[in-house]
């Protein structure tokens, strides 16, 4: 991709066909990889819904869910979508990178801050027999919860090394692509979150 | 026993290369096991020792496995898959040698239940998915006239760790043992209640891995296509080969996270005691059979859909004729894509839905054969009146055309749920799914190998060969699996390593001759490369289009140029070559020349394999610290990659001017040959225009 500065990485004539130089293709691509990402979920989704009922005498989603803990968590994992789409913003407007990196610390902080209340959640339901051994609806809910949680680590260390090259670099064309497709990943574990929130937590409460 | 218990080396022990059986339980099984093992150390020796005796690692590093270009991973990609065919082919004969002795065989039950599984997961996973993607790599992007795929660097580490899956298959012959379980692993056999061993783990590791290498083509080609295509090759100008491919690549998008998926959880049920799939605590093996066929019927399609496109290239090549029907074949193969999802539960028909699901099931899955049925007529109305040329590629095609008919109808047959139950589970199962992979999937990359090896390499394989080699290939075929639609219907159950019934023997016997057969289409496959390769400077092709082609990847130099096309071309007709041709506005010189720009070299690839490999080696048993130390450094290593930004070279305008201009001259040298003389030493890859 381009070099340090945007204004060394074309020589003068180059053909027009150079290849991944694109935006365009490069986010299109970001985007068809979220639809088989999507997919990926989504058959999750539909096992964790075939086994609400196969509690096999262990605990339910009425002994094991904090309503009050999920509220802040989708709390912070809103707010940190809200962020970053201001992040986005002021790259956008070529702020001062200083308010772009203060966003995106924000964000940050605020997807461990959701990490960390998860952990604390799947502590609490460990302490009270929920773990994915124990029944067959467990190791459903332990196989979608937590991969979404491993989504948002990922994202979180993506957004580490996006500081690190800032800080390196600067704004150049290939990071703010880079920053581009890290706010599209971030928006959409956001929608995963609501989908896990409506049918693991709210739908898992009222059917099972 | 808990997973933490295991010493530094897991659960590894003299006891687990297969050579120490041979001490303790000495037999034929144990003598077969340790032979395969044997090649496959000899294999790599040998390959080792050959690499350094002739000097070429430097070559092969700098050309070969740090390279970007999507034709050189083509051809790491088809090579790898000829390799393994060669394994998987090997094992088919064992196993029909072993059910023609039968009763009194000479293999163990156990040793006999592996080869199926290997079989079957090399065969689909490790031949035809590379083989098809290899060929897709190495032609795609030249008939949409782009100079590589949109992500190159992503298409080597699509090959990365769908090699060292492989290589993974490969040290299972040597320590431990494989899966018994087939391809398909259902739980709850394949979970560690009933198969404690690392053969399971085998399976998992190699799927998910090489899984996620062909999601990640899926994507990578996907984009190509609807990004890349050269000016004025709209969507309805795209060769045929390339709507395959885009409709198989969006199968490769949505059809591999179901099989990742389930190979996964099979996983946290063996490694974490999880309950998807077990018999206790609620695990529900449906839910299984549901997501492996979730992928595998789509499957079967993105596979079959580029050999389909390969076959439509062939028959308008070699019958001189714009390909009959364009349309309704794009609409075909759109069709069958779409319908590949609706009727996965035609696999497990037995396994009590209620009739009227099964009905709707059935339904979905005979209305693929309209689709199908199109594209056959299309086919032969490509050939009516054409100027028909006998060649290799002709022949597997024509092959492929009256004996896939037939697989495709014994696949209706199948559809009637009322059939299936009588059938399923026998060997005319196997019939049926080997009588459209072989003839629908397998002949049409060996067409297309064959097809387009000159372009590749600069100079055609040998023909006589060739042909040797395809007419074995259906003699083989026909003779090796006719047979067991018989036998099927008599009732013999498919997987079976032995019988006592001896009404199936001649059936067994027949197949068997006919695998020996199919052995001799291998060997002059192998036969047809080395006297090719002897044969090289007699049969070259340089000027780059020995078949009259019709495509843009015949208006190219052969081999190609690194950068493909010294101006991209402006695309005003579906055959564009065949129009330039016609036009006399082929092979000009550029108005001007400029600067290229392409990827550079990468060791990423290179690197994600042997760590990969190594992370699933010791998933598999259970050495959690290397396993830790390899899946940090997987990341690292990625992270870091993140921070080269100089991952561009120029190639420079005069440079470019050079290789053109050298063409060019050549060009002018070279005696047009027309079709008569096609596969004779005059053909130099000048095309006389003779029509
Ligand atoms: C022409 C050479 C081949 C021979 C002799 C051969 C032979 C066999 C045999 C004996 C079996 C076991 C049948 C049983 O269950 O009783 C088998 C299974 C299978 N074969 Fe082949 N085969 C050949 C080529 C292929 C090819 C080219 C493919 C795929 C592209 C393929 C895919 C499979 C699959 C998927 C299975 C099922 C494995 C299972 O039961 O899990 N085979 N083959
Ligand atoms: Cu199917």
């Amino acid at each position: 991709m381009s070099g340090n500065s945007s204004s060394i990485s074309k020589p003068p004539s180059v053909d027009p066909g150079a290849i991944h130089k694109d935006p365009d293709m490069v986010i299109f691509g970001f985007w068809v990889f979220m639809m088989s990402d999507l997919i990926f979920f989504g058959v999750v989704f539909a096992i964790y819904i075939t086994m609400i009922g196969a509690t096999a005498g262990g605990p339910g989603p009425r002994e094991l869910f904090d309503f009050g803990s999920l509220f802040a968590q989708t709390m912070l994992l809103l707010t940190s979508s809200l962020t970053v789409g201001i992040a986005t913003i002021t790259m956008k407007h070529q702020r001062s990178q200083g308010s772009f990196l203060f966003w995106v610390v924000i964000t940050l902080l605020l997807g461990l801050g959701f990490l960390t209340l998860e952990l604390y959640d799947f502590s609490e339901m460990a302490a009270k027999g929920g773990v994915p051994q124990r029944s067959g609806y467990l190791s459903a809910f332990f196989g979608l919860v937590p991969l979404h949680g491993l989504h948002v680590t990922f994202g979180c260390l993506w957004m580490l090394v996006m500081i690190v090259q800032v800080l390196m670099v600067g704004m150049t064309d290939l990071v703010k692509l880079r920053f581009l497709r890290l706010a599209l990943f971030w928006h959409f574990l956001d929608l995963i979150w609501i989908g896990i929130f409506s049918v693991v937590y709210f739908g898992g409460w009222v059917y099972g | 026993m808990n997973i933490m218990d295991y010493g530094w080396l897991g659960k590894l022990s003299w006891d687990s290369i297969v050579f120490s059986k041979l001490f303790t339980n000495f037999s034929v099984s144990e003598v077969v096991a340790s032979t395969a093992g044997s090649i496959v150390i000899f294999a790599t020796v040998a390959i080792l020792f050959l690499l350094t005796w002739f000097r070429v690692w430097g070559t092969l590093w700098s050309v070969w496995l740090t390279s970007t270009d999507h034709k050189r991973i083509g051809i790491m990609y088809i090579v790898f898959a000829l390799v393994m065919m060669t394994r998987g082919l090997l094992e088919g004969m064992v196993m029909r040698a072993q059910q023609a002795a039968a009763p009194d065989g000479f293999l163990y039950a156990d040793h006999f239940a592996q080869l199926f599984s290997t079989h079957g997961t090399i065969m689909i996973f490790f031949v035809a998915v590379p083989f098809v993607v290899g060929l897709v790599n190495y032609v795609m992007p030249l008939q949409i006239g782009a100079r590589d795929v949109a992500f190159p660097v992503l298409n080597q580490i699509s090959l990365a760790i769908t090699a060292s899956s492989g290589i993974l298959l490969m040290v299972s012959l040597v320590v431990g043992e494989f899966s018994t379980g087939g391809w398909s692993a259902y739980p709850p056999y394949t979970g560690t209640d009933f198969n404690p061993g690392v053969g399971p783990d085998y399976w998992i590791w190699a799927i998910v891995f090489s899984g996620a290498g062909t999601t990640l083509t899926g994507i990578n080609f996907t984009v190509t296509i609807l990004k890349c295509r050269a000016v004025g090759m709209g969507f309805f100008r795209m060769p045929m080969f390339c709507w395959t491919v885009l409709c198989s690549s969006i199968l490769m998008i949505f059809a591999m996270p179901p099989l990742s998926v389930a190979a996964l959880m099979l996983g946290f049920d063996r490694y974490l005691d999880f309950h998807f799939f077990t018999n206790d605590l609620g695990g529900n093996m449906m839910n299984y059979a549901n997501l492996f066929w979730l992928f595998g019927h789509p499957e079967v399609y993105l596979l079959v859909l580029p050999a389909y496109g390969i076959f439509s290239e062939v028959f308008s090549t070699y019958s001189a004729k714009r390909l009959y029907g364009y349309k309704s074949l794009v609409f075909a193969t759109m069709s069958i894509a779409v319908l590949s999802f609706t009727v996965w539960l035609h696999h497990f028909f037995t396994m009590g839905q209620s009739p009227t699901i099964n009905i709707v099931f059935g339904i979905a899955t005979m209305l693929i054969a309209v689709p199908t049925g199109v594209k056959v007529y299309d086919w032969m109305a490509t050939m009516y009146r054409g100027r028909i040329r006998f060649t290799t590629p002709m022949i597997y095609s024509i092959g492929f055309l009256i004996l896939f008919v037939i697989g495709g109808l014994s696949g209706v047959i199948l559809a009637n749920p009322t059939v299936d139950f009588q059938v399923h589970n026998t060997l005319f199962l196997v019939a049926h799914f080997h009588n459209v992979l072989i003839p629908g999937v397998l002949f049409g990359l060996l067409a297309g190998y064959n097809y387009w090896f000159p372009k590749a390499f600069g100079f055609r394989l040998d023909e006589r060969l060739g042909k040797w080699s395809a007419y074995l290939w259906i003699v083989g075929f026909m003779l090796t699996f006719f047979p067991l639609y018989g036998a099927g219907l008599l009732g013999m159950p498919r997987r079976s390593f032995s019988y006592m019934d001896l009404t199936f023997k001649p059936y067994m016997l027949v197949a068997f001759i006919g695998a020996m057969v199919v052995l001799c289409a291998l060997v002059t496959l192998i036969l047809q490369l080395l006297v090719s390769l002897r044969d090289r400077k007699k049969n070259r092709v340089p000027v780059g289009d020995p078949w009259d082609g019709r495509s843009l990847e015949w208006s190219i130099s052969a081999p190609a140029p690194s950068y493909n096309f010294a101006e991209l071309p402006r695309v005003t007709d579906r055959d564009e070559f065949t129009e330039t041709k016609e036009q006399g506005r082929a092979y000009q010189p550029p108005k001007v020349y400029r600067n290229i720009e392409m990827p550079r070299n990468n060791p990423l690839g290179f690197i994600l394999c042997v760590l990969s490999g190594i992370l699933m080696f010791a998933l598999v048993w259970y050495i959690w610290w290397l396993a830790l130390i390899t899946a940090l450094a997987i990341i690292v290593v990625v992270i870091a990659s993140t921070f080269r930004w100089d991952s561009e070279q120029i190639i420079p305008a005069s440079q470019v001017q050079q290789d053109t201009e050298r063409w060019l001259e050549l060009v002018k040298n070279t005696e047009p040959v027309g079709r008569d003389l096609e596969n004779t030493p005059q053909n130099n890859g000048y095309a006389k225009l003779e029509h």
